[in-house]
């Protein structure tokens, strides 16, 4: 409730021009504008790039190497953080320190892996549903009903479960199989709203072929809800890794997950927390980086608050 | 009225021999993002009982921001009001504590707005809606209030009251929505009745049987009646007197078949002649050039000179005051004359 | 609105069937003898295997065992355990502990999440508001697997040897005090989402024109804000609500673990490796079920709420 006039004024400031169609470059190119001032994203933008340099080179920040086992010894299971332990050892006398950096990759691949394929199938489905309509659309979304009936962890867990083996992989196709008919739905809306939209009918009036119009006019004005939400999701996917590795179906030994970190960790975690809270710290970071990302992009290209 | 003791609220009888309301001087701006709107830039006007005041100004004008001001239903903030009076048979609302305020709001100057659909509440029923007021002003109990909601439904002419008085807004047409919201506006016996744009919604043909139903109401209660438009053709049969604004400004005041005879500001005289008239039927139909002001940045000088025909060079750089025209009628135009005597030609 | 509710369901009818079939055809392909998987360590005699697989059609193709397993679901038999006990009575118990899970996680949602939007809403812009958005954002990105250690490390050990014993720390000997810790935690993303939609939702409503009018009748704010506002406000958050008690109880095996809770999720689990195809699959079916009757009645509720709905 800031003000009552000032939408007004700037509609008129917008609006008063001669009609141009919406242009998706000036959609992202104000998006940019308005994203460079916002604290959020700078704050979240930051924080992944670390992370993201954390990911790729953990090897920068620590000379021990996890994925060596002589580099444990069971002699100095639960130890105090110190100067040799930044975070203290875990119960096999692993460095957590090294181990929480090295569990960045696992995380991020899944992450990210997870993302791009719900983005593309569920997105390229729902650019298709929504552009046909008539019966491919009806088929998509009775399917996508089905998916989302279905409890995604429990899902997840049964997917995994007939693999035998956990791996990112794995991992990834388990979360995007029932993560896409989100994506769907999101991108057909866009779809359907784009489609009705004067510059598309404009288009079609003029003779541009289906696939001109699908992917030259439709999807670079429908793309922006699907990259929202994708950010947040890209959080989502991260934890819902370290969710099912912490049940014992997603990465397992000698792999390193955040998730496998804390349920290595939950059975002395009362007496010794440490191995559970620095990777619950680093998991919880992550996923709030993106989800913050996720959040001032959304503020940014959402119309209704322009 | 000396600014001493706390004003109080005076009684529905007060004899008073001032106006029933008084706007004076009036300044409201609203705090925004891209810097201070000066809304309502010294507005004056007067309304005694059984008459009708027609506000006419297009959107920006400032005429629903001052009605608002009225009522007292501004958010402030954003909303300021640095400067003026509004007496309301002779108290100054402004200066009014808020639970007097609020005594007045609804009660003795009530308000109707242009889109009785969103203007009602889409989740209760009229009749709630409607016996709301006597349940919270009055205390009435349910079956009371609901009882003189259907009263008053029958009063502003909805067809089987009874029946509908349980009926959502949803359900009915613009004019009976509409309807509705007279009847709650007038539920109290308000002695000030603002409508903001109240036919602009509708069809023509109910345009008429609305204003025809207030101009009924005012003749019965013999309240005040404020009627906020943009369309002159709303207001010749029905107003007593006319005030139009521009720029947060009054630019032309005067009684009703003053104006229409010989408008003596160039806005006024302009948008007398976008009337589209029988007796010039296919001559191009005259429009005001130019588009309503910037509230941010207002010219200088006179508000209306960038699209005005008569602009001297001092209108540029003075703000003219409101010239005395005649006993009844003012014009803030330096060159009012030249109008006036155009227009009677 | 009875036809309504008829279409519905049988709208949900293929729903029903493809994600049991879904879920049927995962079990099926799990690696691993169910057979072999009972008889544990020891060798069984081959004679009561063949009776066995003979018994849960194990011999016959896969559509023909889900045709037997669906023929036997709309009679209300949701089949037996390879030891021989009814599935129903199995998952009884279990879904007892999840139920008041989920219900605790629920109303814990609506009452934080309800309250500490509209407290924002009414005070936007100012620190309070800005304090809650930012621990919505906070509580949103932490995982339950963090927020349920943590909480377990702070209530169960810290506060304990502070003497403060608030809440039981796991199990579910304690009644329905058992269920308050792990019912915070399972709402807690949900809690945060839900602050953020109340905050908008009333603060949209605020803006609304028919607020206008009820403060140009003269109206007290409170009746503003607390009767024709929040009436509207609640439209939305009552979908949300709705159609979250669903993913509650789906997502709450995390918390179950953390928690040690013999729900579904961890009974779901050990059937998985013991490859009790009829408990998985009931199990997912009643969840389904829970799904699209949840969304059934929110959308009546909808309807009851918004006069401006209605359903032939």
């Amino acid at each position: 409730m800031s003000d009552t006039i000032a939408p007004s004024a700037r509609r008129r400031k917008h609006g008063g021009g001669t009609a141009k169609p919406p242009k998706a470059a000036s959609l992202w190119s104000d998006a940019w504008h308005d994203l460079r001032r916002r604290p959020l994203f700078i704050g979240s933008a930051v924080l992944i790039a670390v992370i993201l340099v954390i990911a790729v080179f953990p090897g920068l920040f620590t000379s021990v190497d996890p994925l060596n086992a002589a580099s444990c010894e069971l002699a100095k299971a639960r130890q105090p953080m110190s100067g040799a332990h930044f975070f203290g050892t875990d119960n096999l006398g692993c460095d957590v320190y090294a181990r929480t950096l090295y569990g960045a990759r696992n995380s991020i691949v899944v992450g990210l892996s997870t993302t791009i394929v719900t983005a593309v199938v569920g997105g390229l489905f729902g650019l298709v549903a929504g552009f046909k309509g008539g019966a491919v659309d009806t088929l998509f979304s009775r399917i996508t009903e089905i998916f989302f009936a279905i409890p995604s962890i429990l899902g997840a867990l049964l997917i995994l479960a007939v693999f035998r083996t956990g791996n990112v992989w794995t991992v990834t196709l388990a979360l995007a199989v029932l993560a896409w008919p989100m994506t769907f739905r999101i991108m057909r809306a866009a779809v359907i709203t784009a489609k009705s939209q004067d510059y598309v009918v404009a288009a079609r009036a003029l003779g541009a072929s289906a696939p001109r119009i699908m992917f030259r006019h439709i999807l670079p004005n429908a793309v922006a809800p699907v990259i929202v939400v994708s950010t947040i999701n890209l959080g989502t996917f991260i934890a819902a890794e370290a969710g099912l590795s912490f049940l014992g179906v997603g990465l397992r030994s000698p792999d390193i997950s955040w998730g496998l970190m804390i349920s290595d960790a939950r059975e002395r975690f009362l007496e010794a927390p440490a191995p559970l809270l620095f990777p619950a710290l680093f998991l919880s970071l992550t996923v709030l980086a993106f989800i913050m990302l996720g959040d001032a992009v959304r503020d940014a290209l959402d119309p209704k608050l322009r | 009225m000396k600014k001493t003791s706390t004003p109080v609220l005076p009684a529905r009888t007060a004899p008073g021999d001032g106006p029933l309301l008084a706007v004076d001087d009036l300044h409201v701006e609203f705090a925004t993002r891209q810097g201070v709107v000066k809304a309502v830039n010294g507005v004056s006007y007067s309304l005694n009982p059984g008459e009708t005041l027609a506000v006419l100004g297009e959107s920006g004008s400032g005429k629903s921001v001052t009605a608002q001001a009225i009522m007292g239903i501004l958010d402030m903030p954003p909303a300021r009001i640095p400067r003026g009076e509004i007496r309301f048979r002779g108290t100054d609302l402004l200066r009014l504590p808020e639970d007097q305020r609020a005594q007045v709001r609804g009660q003795r100057i009530s308000m109707i707005f242009q889109d009785a659909l969103s203007a009602l509440n889409p989740v209760f029923t009229v009749g709630w809606q409607i016996s709301e007021m006597f349940r919270v002003h009055r205390g009435m109990s349910r079956r009371d209030a609901t009882k003189k909601a259907v009263e008053l439904m029958d009063r502003v002419r909805i067809p089987a009251a009874r029946q509908r008085v349980n009926d959502y807004p949803h359900q009915f047409s613009g004019g009976m929505r509409q309807r509705i919201m007279i009847a709650m506006a007038i539920a109290l016996d308000p002695e000030v009745l603002i409508a903001d744009e109240p036919t602009t919604a509708l069809d023509v043909t109910v345009q008429a049987q609305i204003m025809e139903l207030l101009a009924e109401l005012q003749r019965e209660s013999n309240m005040g009646l404020i009627l906020i438009t943009h369309d002159l053709g709303v207001v010749a049969d029905v107003a007593d007197k006319i005030a139009v604004m521009y720029g947060g400004r009054i630019v032309e005041n005067a009684l009703v078949h003053d104006i229409y005879r010989s408008p003596a500001h160039p806005y006024t005289k302009g948008l007398l002649d976008s009337i589209p008239r029988v007796d010039l039927k296919g001559q191009e139909l005259y429009a005001i050039k130019g588009m309503p002001p910037n509230l941010l940045d207002m010219p200088q000088g006179c508000a209306f000179h960038p699209r005005c025909p008569y602009r001297q060079d001092d209108c540029v750089t003075d703000a003219p005051p409101l010239y005395e025209v005649g006993p009844t009628r003012g014009s803030a135009c330096h060159y009012w004359r030249e109008v006036f005597d155009d227009s009677r030609r | 609105m009875g036809r309504y509710i008829i279409r519905r369901l049988i709208q949900a009818i293929p729903v029903l069937l493809g994600a049991t079939l879904l879920i049927y055809a995962i079990v099926f392909a799990l690696p691993g003898d169910p057979i072999a998987a009972l008889a544990g360590e020891k060798r069984m005699d081959p004679n009561i295997v063949a009776i066995l697989r003979d018994q849960y059609h194990l011999n016959d193709p896969f559509i023909v065992q889900y045709w037997y397993y669906l023929t036997g679901l709309f009679r209300g038999d949701f089949g037996k355990t390879f030891a021989g006990v009814p599935v129903t009575d199995l998952m009884a118990g279990k879904f007892q502990v999840t139920i008041n899970l989920a219900a605790t996680a629920l109303v814990l949602e609506a009452v934080i999440g309800i309250g500490l939007g509209l407290y924002a809403a009414l005070r936007r812009g100012r620190p309070a508001d800005s304090l809650i958005l930012a621990s919505t954002l906070v509580l949103i990105s932490i995982p339950t697997l963090v927020t349920g250690f943590v909480l377990q490390l702070l209530l169960g050990v810290k506060l304990k040897t502070a003497g403060v014993d608030l809440f039981p720390i796991a199990g579910v000997t304690e009644g329905w005090r058992s269920y308050l810790l792990p019912g915070f935690v399972l709402a807690g993303v949900s809690i945060a989402y839900l602050t953020r939609l109340t905050r908008t939702s009333l603060a949209e409503t605020l803006r609304a024109d028919y607020i206008r009018t009820a403060v140009a009748k003269g109206l007290p704010r409170r009746r503003v804000v607390g009767r024709h506002a929040l009436r509207n406000a609640l439209i939305p958050l009552v979908t949300f609500i709705g159609a979250d008690l669903g993913a509650l109880m789906g997502g709450a095996v995390i918390t179950e673990t953390i928690f040690n809770l013999p729900g579904i999720g961890q009974q779901l689990f050990s059937s998985v490796y013991l490859r009790e195809q009829s408990v998985v699959v009931g199990i997912v079916t009643v969840l389904v079920l829970v799904y699209i009757l949840a969304n059934l009645v929110v959308d009546l509720l909808y309807a009851v709420l918004d006069p401006r709905i209605r359903y032939e």
